[in-house]
């Protein structure tokens, strides 16, 4: 049994990784009605932000609010220069613009950090195993754990019980009105953009140790993102949560009762929800 | 009836363009070079292996100069972006052979590369001279096939039996779940069993898969003396062997046993500990200490950046300038495709993994694989070997 608890622990904790990296382009997707599909590219620029400056000295937990900052205003300034004149345009331009972004600063990480594989230091108080409760778990998936829950109920005070999340999903559901009454609409979708982007680059730096960082990464995650918010439903950061949980701890424990079942499970999984819900677990009908 | 006469004439002169243009029988161009087209992973998901291949020619042609026996050698280089392009990678090599009118091909990354053009070059009788691709059964698929890399089963069958002969008497198998995958398992397995070891658990894992844990659980558990694992390299394996440190394997006092690609020289720094008492099969280390190998290490160096560490990659395309090279020489400086072959089979090169030999039967390699140990030296980790099985041949082919 405490076999079981451990497998599933392990799949919590890969469906917190793939939450935090998600959430972003939920908020993005679903709250912005923005199809951002450069959402994998913000988070490599976070890992590979995070890779230089540990490798700089800095320590890896202090790295990581700066690679959410930055990578947060660099969100703002390309939803300025770029995105902004898209949110009107069809969901087709809106794809091949982001692909194209996407395959953009793919080819630039390239250029700068060169194809191979990319290494971050994680400090000694998160690698190793540790005791918690009489299950033995790795102490990295433990802190993954920890951010993604912090992560999530920050997210959903934000948007539930704050003027800025009130804001937003006015602006969402009837933008000229909100404009009216006094919102600046504008600014407001390039925070929100940038906190999209932010979450994102977050994901990616604290990717980096599981998965792994090179200048495919930008698509290669996309799928399995596209996935999490599909399954949880779009714009809703609960959903996001669960969505991921559920594909973390079924793949951990098909791999480990049913390892023929092999990478076909999720994608069934993926099919079975949108069939029975096609706006996913938690969203709500366009 | 002008009209239908018209189109019949063009459909004529079309057909006949098709089959001057197309045919693939075009003679190589009849002038004192050298050409050699390239094929490698340039771009993409595998561009870092293609930069392995292609520093490797190029730390040959640094030694070794721009002409063989008097001709000036040219390369022209195509890039088939990795596995999975069978289909581009048989064009190019169309093209190559059509339009650039080489004389040779050197490369092919991945299996299904090499396999989409075994028929291309029986048609239009030009070698092709393998730099990686591993599965056993490609060089029985066309005659003008030459392997200078390795096998799967190369590696594999010997840490079989290095396995059953060194006191491990239970394994667990993880391979990935594609044709080198299946390789590595059936061949370990072979050789083990065959020795008297005994299999008590076997998985196989989606190719991309990333994450391990629920799997190295379910090895633990059921507590053999050793996992073998095959894995495609790159950021799987990393994955891997840094989730069987995090799981504790060695802890569990569970020896882990790897083909040499998963932890090739490259990917060391970004294993880190996980390498620990690792024990892999490998034609290639950095720690080879021969005058070639130190030679080879130094020339890709002053190619690639003081930094830039060779792997088996790289060496594989070096030895595969080298055969080339060396069959022009034994042919007279001419290039034709059965003096080359010819030349080719039986030859025997000092490369910097030691000696190597092409099997004159089966075109295939002939080589030291090298037993290793994961160790920290001087700081670095590294795969030190401790046991030499001399001139193993492809357990895959038929003995005749």
């Amino acid at each position: 049994m405490s076999n079981v608890i451990a497998i599933i622990v392990d799949g919590v904790a890969y469906g917190m990784l793939l939450f935090l990296s998600a959430v972003g382009l939920s908020v993005t997707l679903g709250l912005m009605r923005f199809i951002n599909l450069a959402h994998g590219a913000f988070a490599m620029g976070g890992g590979y932000l995070a890779v230089v400056l540990v490798d700089a000295g800095l320590p890896f937990l202090l790295s990581l609010p700066i690679v959410f900052l930055a990578i947060g205003a660099s969100g703002i300034a390309i939803e300025r220069a770029g995105i902004r004149h898209l949110y009107r345009r069809t969901a087709l331009e809106q794809v091949l613009f982001s692909i194209g972004l996407a395959l953009a600063l793919g080819a630039l990480a390239n250029l700068v950090f060169g194809p191979q594989q990319q290494a971050i230091q994680i400090p000694s108080l998160l690698s190793g195993r540790v005791t918690v409760l009489g299950l033995d778990i790795a102490r990295y998936r433990l802190f993954l754990i920890v951010m993604g829950a912090a992560t999530a109920i920050t997210l959903v005070c934000l948007f539930e019980y704050t003027l800025f999340g009130a804001r937003i999903r006015a602006a969402v559901d009837n933008r000229r009105a909100a404009e009216g009454i006094g919102i600046q609409v504008e600014r407001l979708f390039a925070v929100t953009f940038g906190l999209g982007a932010a979450l994102a680059g977050l994901g990616g730096a604290l990717s980096v140790e599981m998965l792994g960082l090179d200048p495919a990464f930008a698509l290669k995650y996309l799928t399995i993102l596209l996935m999490v918010v599909a399954i949880g439903g779009a714009g809703s950061i609960a959903g996001s949560l669960q969505a991921a949980l559920v594909l973390g701890t079924v793949d951990a424990l098909f791999k480990y009762f049913l390892p023929e079942a092999g990478g076909f499970v999720i994608f069934g999984l993926l099919v079975a929800v949108l069939l029975v819900r096609p706006s996913g677990l938690r969203g709500r009908a366009a | 009836m002008n009209g239908s006469l018209r189109s019949a004439l063009r459909a004529a002169i079309c057909g006949l363009a098709l089959a001057v243009g197309f045919s693939p029988a075009a003679a190589p161009a009849a002038d004192d070079k050298l050409r050699i087209g390239v094929i490698l992973p340039l771009s993409g998901v595998f561009s870092n292996e293609g930069r392995q291949y292609e520093q490797g020619i190029a730390a040959y042609q640094k030694l070794n100069g721009k002409t063989v026996a008097g001709l000036p050698v040219e390369l022209i280089t195509r890039d088939d972006q990795g596995p999975g392009s069978g289909d581009l990678a048989r064009r190019l090599t169309q093209e190559l052979i059509l339009r650039e009118k080489v004389d040779a091909i050197i490369g092919y990354s991945f299996t299904p590369n090499a396999m989409s053009t075994a028929s291309l070059l029986g048609e239009a009788k030009r070698p092709a001279i393998i730099v990686n691709a591993a599965t056993s059964i490609i060089t029985e698929r066309s005659p003008y096939f030459v392997r200078v890399s390795w096998t799967l089963p190369q590696s594999a069958a010997t840490l079989g039996n290095w396995a059953a002969k060194n006191g491990i008497k239970t394994v667990y198998t993880m391979v990935s779940d594609y044709a080198p995958g299946i390789d590595a398992e059936t061949w370990f397995t072979k050789a083990f069993v065959a020795n008297g070891g005994k299999v008590v658990g076997s998985v196989r894992t989606p190719i991309t898969s990333m994450e391990y844990a629920p799997y190295l659980q379910r090895v633990i558990e059921t507590k053999p003396d050793a996992l073998f694992a095959f894995n495609p390299g790159g950021d799987v394996s990393v994955a891997f062997m840094k989730a069987t440190r995090e799981r504790n394997l060695a802890g569990a006092g569970i020896k882990l046993l790897v083909t040499g690609d998963v932890v090739e020289d490259n990917s060391l720094p970004l294993i880190g500990d996980g390498l620990d008492g690792v024990i892999s099969a490998h034609h290639y280390q950095l720690g080879i200490a021969t005058v070639e190998n130190e030679r080879f290490i130094k020339a890709y160096k002053d190619i690639a950046g003081a930094d830039a560490t060779p792997n088996f990659r790289a060496v594989q395309a070096y030895d595969a300038m080298d055969l080339l090279y060396k069959a022009v020489v034994k042919n007279g400086g001419k290039t034709d495709a059965t003096g080359l072959l010819e030349a080719m089979k039986g030859m025997t090169l000092t490369s910097p993994r030691g000696a190597i030999t092409i099997d004159a039967q089966t075109r295939d390699i002939v080589q030291d694989v090298y037993i290793r140990r994961g160790e920290k030296i001087d700081g670095r980790w590294q795969n030190r070997s401790f046991e030499t099985y001399k001139a193993v041949p492809d357990p895959g082919k038929t003995p005749r």
